[in-house]
């Protein structure tokens, strides 16, 4: 019945695509609609990386929002028109680069192309630069045991931090003033389409055989290693190609906020992602997707009022005031943690819940007992 | 030399203070089914563990189809502490992983059992195929290696028939009972393709019958893919009963070595152990 | 320099009294409570509030307690259910614990910083040192700090629930067996550390003009540095590694770097982590196959 699964699966992502299109061609760009998308599809790629990090192959990695800053600076930095560098880096002379990739690629590739590609490629840099940072420190951190590998990847993420304000650097990074100006996708179909194909990667990659060494790493690390799987190799492979699209994520992520500054990239954020990914299911990717959207949804939009002073229709100024939303979600997390704590997915997908339904259609055969 | 698979060198395995493995030498030859047996603590899982490179010994050398995969001497702290013997006999320092020991085509078993729980019982043998994956990463994920997949998939629904284990391919693999489990774990360690076999315990916790069983499957594996097998084993009609050779254990020394009837006939050994375990 | 210098020392000793609570939590529970340095934000913004409303002599010692109580509905409601769970999970419950307080306290003070009007009197006062004005706390934190960690090394080596709380961080399952009540020694475990992270943040928030939701995390997430390079699970080590990393923060603000005051003590970290990850007096652990 594997065929049935994957129409169903297929299907319903086809739906959701032609959803997102038709939202796109409806809403204007500032509607509240187009903006949840958009950051939630943000979200959902960096929560799918993490899982494949702390999921998958069992590495409890907190150095995500560090990655991320990586992927927005690059990302900023090689977008930004060379005719607007002076304005955003007036403190610092304009700025030490003088190309933008968008431009130079519209050189010979004409306006449009040419723009396009330009930010693909540097959200392309920014990801591959995430990558060689984390295969610089994957070296010594990842020989670690869990909470040390935990507390080791954020100082790295607080070290970035620190750097990417730091003055000196300012001729590049914009010291701690902010970077702006750059071009940035304003179709939530584009930021759809571009973290769903970097999911389906993440999703084939862990089907496949390397996939199923993490897997084998996270469930027993000295089996893994007595039949021939090399744990250092498969760590930094996992920790590399999770940074890579943590990246790309913070480019994307830097696309959605115009404007980029060090600061948001704190260890809160990574927090933040890890519950998404523990509210999704840890070892699930459409747990993590579906977690992020929802998360995103409800926090920027269906529970606004809570932060507002209506909710529901009750109005109550004294309670419903600022960060009422936030003291109402952490709520639901650490109910979520306590008692749910496989999530709403648990480490099943999209098409396990298919296979279910035909399996309960069809009189169970005999052979395979569940015990 | 060239008969020989698996030799073990002077090996000392020394921890802290406390001497696990004394000067241990032993070889094993191409095709034979070679027990390691002693008292409960004498050893025998860190002579093991020593072999597949999980421990570094303290002092010594391992030799695997004429080649010098491990080999230490005492170093440091150790200068001082070492209790063993042959130390100046070794210069060079040889501490590869368990897997690159396992790909060199040496595969074992645990004596807890070590399956990955959360994976089928096709999945924990197509695993171990891993290590004998040419394709990397990015060709894996977007299925250009679909002829060398084919063929490991092949090979695991083969060795799942050969340990009997095809009607449940599809179960958790924890799910299954014991003596399945520990069938499984035979196959995920032949899925390496190794040439030796290092089986620890392979019939803990099994009733007579799947004991049995286990003797009778360990000769056919050996004579129908050409192994040779190297175990640990407290149950004596299956270490009397399959080995060519044996070697005895005791307080990390080896005491003895020959056949199962030399064995069953020395005095040392029964002093030492097989006089105490037909009392128990 | 000197001031630096004599800062630095102040700030090691309050950073000691709160690693003091990781280190101790960590011997027995293998667990980064990562929401104790928001216990020590909470026990700050208490301390506001209190001295704000009511005189000192009844405003410290509530502080004191409600920390306590806050610290042991913690880990009673967070981290007992967890116990048999995997440790991931119990690390996954202390990080959604610390977004919790934040996130509370976020609300409750309207994500504005709350100024300390009323400062501890005594040792909130200016003094001279070397030439240099200070105030007394910075004084009065190391010796404080040295007292406080001799009584709980006292307590530790010479009492019966010292004695239990040995038990509990050499062999968690083994002290079980024997009839230690590890609930009730893991409860005291929280106390002992909520209460001198609000002596911490007593003295920490002296020297400074408000108390942030924020400002826990980094404080907290130092000393926890400061148990692991100190060799975590080792108070003696907590103490001198909080020492250490006050110095050496205050140090390198002194040669003007201060931005790259909070990410050096993550280099020490991962140096320490990479080079002698035991720590300066911590145990070697090894995992059996």
């Amino acid at each position: 019945m594997k065929r049935k699964e994957t129409i169903w699966t297929a299907g319903i992502l086809l739906v959701l695509l032609v959803l997102c299109v038709v939202l796109d061609a409806s809403l204007p760009s500032y509607h509240i609609a187009v903006k949840v998308v958009e950051k939630a599809s943000v979200y959902a790629l960096v929560a799918v990386s993490m899982n494949l990090l702390n999921g998958f192959t069992g590495l409890f990695s907190l150095g995500q929002a560090g990655f991320m800053l990586l992927g927005a600076y690059a990302y900023g930095v090689l977008t930004i028109p060379v005719d607007k560098r002076p304005s955003v880096y007036q403190y610092f002379d304009g700025g030490a680069i003088q190309f933008s990739l968008p431009e130079a690629f519209s050189g010979f590739l004409g306006e449009g192309a040419g723009t396009v590609a330009g930010m693909l490629a540097a959200l392309l840099v920014g990801g591959l630069l995430a990558a060689l940072f984390a295969f610089l420190i994957g070296l010594p951190v990842l020989r670690l045991k869990s909470d040390y590998l935990a507390i080791a990847t954020l100082g790295f993420a607080e070290i970035l931090k620190a750097f990417f304000q730091w003055n000196a650097l300012g001729p590049i990074t914009n010291g701690s003033n902010l970077l702006k100006s750059y071009p940035v996708f304003s179709h939530p179909t584009a930021y759809v389409v571009l973290a769903g194909i970097l999911i389906a990667f993440i999703v084939l990659l862990i089907n496949s055989t390397y996939g199923r060494a993490f897997m084998a790493i996270r469930d027993d690390e000295v089996a893994a290693e007595a039949m021939g799987i090399n744990l250092a190799r498969h760590k930094r492979m996992a920790f590399i190609i999770s940074s890579f699209f943590a990246g790309v994520g913070g480019g994307m992520l830097a696309m959605y906020m115009g404007t980029i500054a060090a600061a948001p990239f704190k260890s809160a954020m990574t927090y933040e992602i890890l519950l998404i990914v523990v509210i999704g299911g840890i070892g699930s990717i459409t747990g993590s997707v579906l977690a992020s959207f929802l998360y995103i949804l409800s926090s920027e939009w269906l529970l606004r009022g809570l932060d507002s002073g209506s909710f529901l229709g009750i109005n109550a100024p004294g309670l419903f005031k600022n960060g009422f939303r936030m003291a109402v979600f952490s709520v639901i997390i650490m109910i979520v943690v306590l008692f749910f704590r496989k999530g709403i997915m648990g480490d099943k997908e999209l098409p396990d819940l298919f296979r279910r339904q035909s399996r309960r259609e069809r009189p169970e055969k005999g052979g395979a007992g569940n015990g | 030399m060239a008969e020989n698979v698996l030799k073990v060198e002077n090996v000392t395995m020394q921890f802290g203070g406390v001497v696990a493995v004394d000067n241990m030498n032993l070889e094993i030859n191409q095709g034979e089914i070679v027990a390691l047996i002693g008292p409960n603590g004498a050893g025998k899982t860190t002579a093991f563990n020593v072999v597949t490179g999980v421990y570094q010994p303290t002092n010594g050398a391992v030799w695997f189809q004429g080649e010098k995969i491990v080999e230490n001497h005492p170093q440091g702290k150790m200068k001082q502490q070492y209790k063993g013997e042959h130390a100046g006999e070794y210069t060079g320092v040889r501490a590869p992983t368990p897997d690159a020991i396992t790909k060199l085509g040496m595969a074992r078993t645990f004596q807890n059992i070590r399956l990955w729980k959360s994976q089928t019982v096709f999945n924990n043998v197509l695993i171990a195929k891993h290590c004998r994956t040419h394709s990397n990463f990015l060709s894996a994920a977007f299925r250009l290696n679909r002829k060398e997949e084919q063929a490991q998939r092949q090979h695991v629904e083969e060795l799942l028939e050969l340990v009997g284990l095809s009607d449940v391919r599809d179960e958790l693999a924890t799910s299954l009972p014991y003596g399945k489990q520990r069938r499984l774990e035979i196959a995920r360690a032949l899925a390496t393709e190794p040439s030796l076999l290092l089986l620890d315990e392979p019939a803990a916790g099994m009733n007579p019958q799947e004991t049995d069983d286990l003797t009778a499957f360990i000769g056919e594996i050996r004579s129908r893919l050409g192994l040779t097998i190297f175990l640990i084993e407290h149950h004596m009609d299956l270490v009397m009963d399959i080995s060519d050779r044996i070697y005895v254990l005791d307080f990390g020394r080896l005491i003895a070595e020959g056949t199962p009837a030399e064995i069953q006939n020395n005095q040392r050994v029964i002093d030492a152990y097989l006089g105490v375990a037909e009392d128990a | 320099m000197l001031p630096y210098l004599i800062n630095g020392v102040s700030v090691g000793g309050q950073y000691a009294l709160i690693a003091i609570g990781y280190t101790l939590v960590y011997g027995i529970l293998r667990l980064i409570n990562f929401a104790h340095g928001d216990v020590f934000m909470v026990a700050g913004l208490l301390m506001v509030y209190s001295t704000a409303s009511m005189p000192m002599y009844a405003a410290l010692p509530l502080v004191l307690i409600a920390t306590v109580i806050l610290g042991f509905c913690i880990e009673r409601a967070a981290y007992k259910p967890l116990r048999t769970a995997p440790r991931m999970s119990v690390m996954i419950s202390a990080i959604g614990v610390s977004y919790l307080i934040q996130n509370l306290a976020f609300y409750l003070t309207g994500g504005v910083p709350q100024p300390v009007v009323n400062p501890i009197p005594w040792i909130s006062e200016n003094v001279m040192i070397f030439g240099e004005s200070t105030k007394r706390v910075t004084l009065v934190t190391p010796v404080l700090t040295i007292l406080l960690v001799a009584g709980l090394v006292y307590l530790i080596n010479h009492t019966r629930i010292g004695l239990a709380m040995r038990a509990a961080a050499k062999d968690f399952e083994t002290a079980q067996l024997m009839g230690i009540k590890i609930n009730s020694v893991i409860s005291f475990t929280f106390v002992i550390g909520s209460f001198l992270a609000a002596v911490g943040a007593m003295l920490y928030f002296t020297n400074y003009p408000s108390v942030a939701i924020t400002s826990g995390g980094m404080p907290g997430l130092k000393a926890f540095v400061a148990a692991v390079f100190g060799g975590i699970g080792s108070i003696p080590g907590a103490v001198v590694g909080a020492f250490v990393i006050g110095l050496c923060e205050e140090i390198i603000k002194g040669i003007g770097l201060t931005t790259f005051s909070d990410a050096f003590t993550f280099a020490l970290l991962i140096v320490v982590l990479c080079v002698k990850p035991t720590g300066l007096f911590g145990e070697k652990v090894t995992d059996k196959v």
